[in-house]
């Protein structure tokens, strides 16, 4: 096999069976100032945790760039270090061939280290998600890719990206009187584009951290599994959503239950819904009406019944007309497609 | 098989001597360099570059990660964060490639990071030209790139162990730029020296990160958000730096002499019959062929040309080239690139020449400029006299254009 993979160890990183068994050394601490209720926040900090102290991370432009690394304040205790706008991809790869390299040659002592480079909506679906992808086709290179995905470029000032959602009030995007909806796309697929995309992917993951345990867990595994993983984070945002910060919880876990967010794993190859979207696919409990998620928060407050209509409508064709239901857009059939009459 | 020929005679510990291009050259001293982390993105014409880089690894005469980027953007980014993981590292690109990568070429030298790249030279879009221009790697002249300029195949490799060490000294941690006109040095064969490896090791130490190591062992924060609280501090840091290019330089040509035994004289510029020259050009890459040529034609017909090739641009050692210039008559200075719009609508070089000058306390003879050679035409040799009769002209004190076009199709 070392002909076709040629991939170092890795550390060997359990799931944590309980809350009870994470341990409670912090590697992403105090010296931050994001928003009150910042969910990306906590991604970074339970990230940090998962991966523990033998771990380099690299961070692109964005809100966990600029609000946790002011000079002089930082809150990474790993080595931490910036990477440009669209260079998530780059910056994993570049760090872990530096390692492999350097310990294969002598020159660094040999031991399985951590790469985790993150980036935002922004850094990722939008500008770079062609690195991204191209290093998810090296199989040799032991890194994950982390997008913590507010659904909007958070940091200067909430403009819409590729990932956030139809019809979202953004500062681009802002409903006027004459048009309502000024941001017409449907948000981008990335964890399904990376999985479909990368056959020699071995681990793609989709996860939220009103989840806590599990999205550590899935963390651990993208990192254990070796090779190049990705990981996509929904994170509820105070300021950009434009809720109350104490609702951050409650509105990820409506992003899963309405199904809107699907929670998987695509585990060399294969498929796995996890936590309650197992359940809702399995139909043990029902979809609750995306009404409930839009209207908690201030960015959908210009929605019409016909607008939450169709965004339903949307949905639940994510549930009941895609092949891989929340996962992969492809229809087995074109419908309503009657052949023209002559 | 040039490059296997090449290692076959790197086996027997002599230096051996090969017909390689500057290209081929410039990968034979990434191989002596035991460079760890390379990148590549095809662009011609420094691409062959990275040819002989891929055929090296492949027949295991390299150990290396070579990675195959999906841009120049990508391929600047990936060996940025190698080499501040600790790995000495190696990239390259041409003409509109290496403006691709210019978000990363303004943050390289920022992080002080010694990267060595290849510049083939080469014209930017539109209208598309493979042919060289200067105006690629001069892009980043203000950012804390070291840029030199080399005109043939061992320059090439010289030159690349030279930048290495001097990138890689902790008093400088500065990229570095080797910059060879695409296709007439590139893809020109000559016969190189290959200095043997033992010499290498005994020029060139290991790359050592220090505590600017990104390590578990050393977790500290690069790149923070600085402001205007600190900012200012840390560009005073690189200019620090920077300024401190001149001594490392002429330390490493010092050892470079005693080690190889070769030697390049002043290493920031090179003087071609300037001993008893009434006028100088000056410019820089492979344009130096051409008027080398003229000169010794024109010094027969009784007229005394010489020749100042700049082989360093930055750092550039202003004061001394000034002291060098003030001996003669007239200067003509040819640039292979353009700056519209600039004062006297001249080329970066003339730019870059008057204004070392003008500081100075003795004579300031006239500087002419002329641009030529644009997107790969050829200067030629009738193009070099018209030159020269124009700054002897300028000498004389009638009066012309500060800025001329040669050799263009009116």
């Amino acid at each position: 096999m070392d002909t076709y993979v040629q991939v170092d160890p890795t550390q060997k990183l359990d799931a944590y069976k309980a809350v009870k068994k994470i341990p409670l050394d912090e590697y992403f601490t105090s010296g931050h100032r994001t928003c009150q209720g910042c969910e990306s926040a906590l991604v970074m900090k339970m990230m940090a945790k998962a991966a523990g102290p033998r771990t380099i991370v690299l961070g692109s432009t964005g809100c966990m760039y600029v609000a946790n690394t002011t000079y002089y304040s930082t809150s990474w205790v790993l080595p931490w270090m910036h990477t440009q706008l669209g260079s998530s991809g780059s910056a994993a790869l570049g760090a872990a061939a530096a390692l492999k390299a350097l310990m294969r040659k002598g020159k660094m002592k040999k031991e399985p280290i951590n790469v985790i480079a993150f980036c935002g909506d922004g850094g990722g679906a939008d500008m770079g998600v062609g690195a991204i992808s191209a290093t998810l086709t090296h199989p040799d290179y032991n890194c994950l890719i982390l997008m913590y995905d507010n659904e909007s470029y958070a940091n200067t000032d909430i403009q819409l990206s590729g990932s956030t959602p139809w019809g979202a009030n953004t500062t681009f995007s802002t409903p006027g009187s004459v048009r309502r909806i000024m941001h017409r796309r449907w948000k981008k697929n990335m964890a399904g584009m990376m999985a479909a995309g990368h056959p020699t992917c071995r681990y793609v993951a989709t996860v939220c951290m009103s989840y806590g345990l599990a999205a550590m867990n899935s963390i651990r595994k993208a990192l254990a599994i070796g090779g190049p993983t990705f990981i996509h984070s929904l994170d509820p945002c105070p300021k950009g959503w434009d809720y109350d910060p104490y609702i951050s919880h409650e509105l990820g876990e409506l992003a899963v239950n309405t199904g809107i967010w699907p929670l998987y794993e695509v585990e060399d190859g294969v498929l796995k819904l996890l936590g309650r979207t197992q359940q809702i696919a399995a139909k043990k409990i029902p979809r609750q009406p995306v009404r409930d998620y839009l209207l908690k928060q201030g960015r959908f407050a210009h929605f019409t019944n016909d607008d939450i209509d169709y965004f339903q409508s949307k949905v639940d064709e994510m549930w009941e007309k895609w092949l891989v239901p929340g996962v992969i857009p492809f229809k087995a059939d074109l419908e309503a497609d009657a052949a023209p009459s002559s | 098989m040039a490059v296997a020929t090449v290692i076959e005679e790197q086996k027997k510990r002599t230096e051996e001597t090969a017909l390689i291009t500057g290209s081929e050259a410039i990968a034979v001293a990434c191989k002596l360099a035991d460079v760890d982390v390379i990148t590549a993105y095809p662009i011609r014409p420094y691409d062959t570059v990275m040819q002989y880089v891929c055929k090296l690894v492949a027949n295991g005469e390299m150990d290396c990660e070579y990675i195959c980027a999906e841009g120049e953007h990508s391929q600047f980014e990936i060996v940025k964060h190698a080499s501040a993981c600790g790995a000495r590292v190696f990239c390259g690109s041409s003409g509109v490639g290496w403006m691709y990568a210019m978000e990363c070429l303004t943050v390289t030298p920022a992080l002080r990071v010694p990267m060595i790249a290849m510049v083939g030279n080469r014209a930017l879009d539109d209208p598309g030209a493979f042919g060289v221009e200067h105006n690629d790697a001069l892009a980043v002249r203000d950012l804390g790139w070291q840029l030199v300029w080399v005109d043939n195949p061992q320059e090439a490799l010289d030159t690349a162990l030279i930048a290495y060490r001097v990138a890689e000294d902790r008093r400088v941690f500065l990229p570095c730029a080797i910059s060879c006109d695409g296709a007439f040095l590139t893809h020109s064969q000559a016969l190189v020296k290959i200095p043997t490896q033992e010499q290498v090791n005994q020029f060139l130490p290991p790359y050592d990160r220090g505590d600017l190591l990104l390590h578990p062992d050393n977790p500290i924060t690069v790149a923070p958000q600085g402001n205007e609280d600190w900012v200012m501090e840390i560009r005073r840091q690189n200019y620090a730096a920077m300024e401190r290019t001149y001594g490392v330089i002429k330390e490493a040509y010092a050892d470079f002499e005693r080690i190889f035994g070769r030697s390049y004289g002043n290493p920031f510029f090179e003087e071609y019959m300037t001993e008893d020259a009434d006028i100088v050009l000056i410019g820089m890459g492979t344009l130096s062929v051409s008027v080398k040529v003229a000169i010794r034609q024109m010094r027969k017909q009784g007229k005394r040309v010489g020749f100042v090739r700049m082989r360093w641009f930055r750092p550039f050692a202003a004061e001394e080239l000034a002291k060098s210039l003030q001996r003669f008559a007239a200067i003509g200075v040819v640039d292979r690139d353009y700056s519209f719009g600039s004062p006297y609508a001249g080329g970066v070089l003339a730019g870059e020449v008057r204004h070392a000058l003008y500081p100075g306390q003795g004579k300031k003879p006239p500087v002419l400029g002329f641009i030529c050679g644009l997107g790969g035409r050829e200067v030629t040799i009738p193009d070099v006299e018209r030159m020269a009769n124009a700054v002897y002209d300028a000498a004389d004190g009638k009066k012309q254009p500060l800025t001329q076009w040669i050799g263009l199709r009116e």
